[in-house]
């Protein structure tokens, strides 16, 4: 997994890229926990992401959750097609900020 | 088309992308559909996953090994998995009710919505777990 972050006023955005499999959550989980917490607006493009699995999952969950905490959001965009099985299997399309 | 064909690998998370790496190629040479092989590598990448995350929990680093083997005969899709970690109490794999929402415990789920049905069953070669996971391909 690799992945990207830009920055526009309030808002970071998130680009990941590559498989997210439990080997790398914490990768991902260090770039976009922080950014939660600092109160950012924060979006997690996952246009790139060609696979993901219960442990990306849970990434999300947290992100999500980290973010109703500090009193703002978290929104997943342009989710890949494989990915948005998995959400969608998981039933969390309508509990994620889906865009 | 019959096929039996297994590999082992490393117990790490390191070795979960040759896990689905295996499992594509195997499913290619099975020309399964796109969607259908997308689903069946999600659910070998979980329970692979569950071996190295509570078969070992709380190992940091180990040399075993566990061996995924992936079978068709006559339209039924058999992937067994053996791993020596902890012995695996089935009364105690559940996934969390979804309506309860947090990060974890989704695998099993997973798993469970695409196979048909997963079992383990006693081994005889030497190895702790053996999970056979099934599924009828129309």
């Amino acid at each position: 997994m690799t992945y990207k972050v830009t920055e526009e006023g309030n808002v970071s955005t998130v680009f990941l890229n590559g498989e997210i499999d439990m080997d790398v959550t914490e990768k991902a989980k260090e770039v976009i926990l922080p950014l939660v917490e600092s109160g950012k607006e924060v979006h997690l493009n996952l246009k790139d992401v060609s696979y993901m699995d219960s442990s990306g999952i849970s990434v999300l969950i947290e992100s999500h959750q980290k973010a109703l905490e500090k009193d703002t959001k978290v929104i997943v965009k342009e989710v890949s097609k494989s990915v948005l099985k998995v959400i969608m299997m998981a039933k969390l399309e309508q509990i994620l900020n889906l865009e | 088309m019959n096929i039996e064909e297994s590999k082992d690998f490393l117990v790490s998370t390191a070795s979960l992308k040759e896990v689905r790496v295996f499992s594509r190629e195997v499913f290619e040479k099975l020309k399964l559909e796109q969607d259908l092989k997308d689903e069946l590598v999600l659910a070998i990448a979980e329970a692979a996953q569950n071996i190295v995350k509570h078969g070992y929990k709380g190992v940091d680093s180990t040399t075993d090994r566990m061996q995924i083997k992936i079978s068709m005969k006559d339209s039924e899709l058999e992937i067994g998995f053996f791993d020596k970690g902890k012995a695996v109490v089935p009364g105690n794999v559940q996934h969390r009710k979804l309506d309860d929402i947090k990060p974890g415990g989704l695998g099993t789920f997973f798993i469970k919505q695409i196979m048909d049905a997963a079992v383990f069953k006693k081994d005889e070669k030497g190895w702790v777990n053996h999970l056979v996971l099934t599924k009828k391909i129309n």
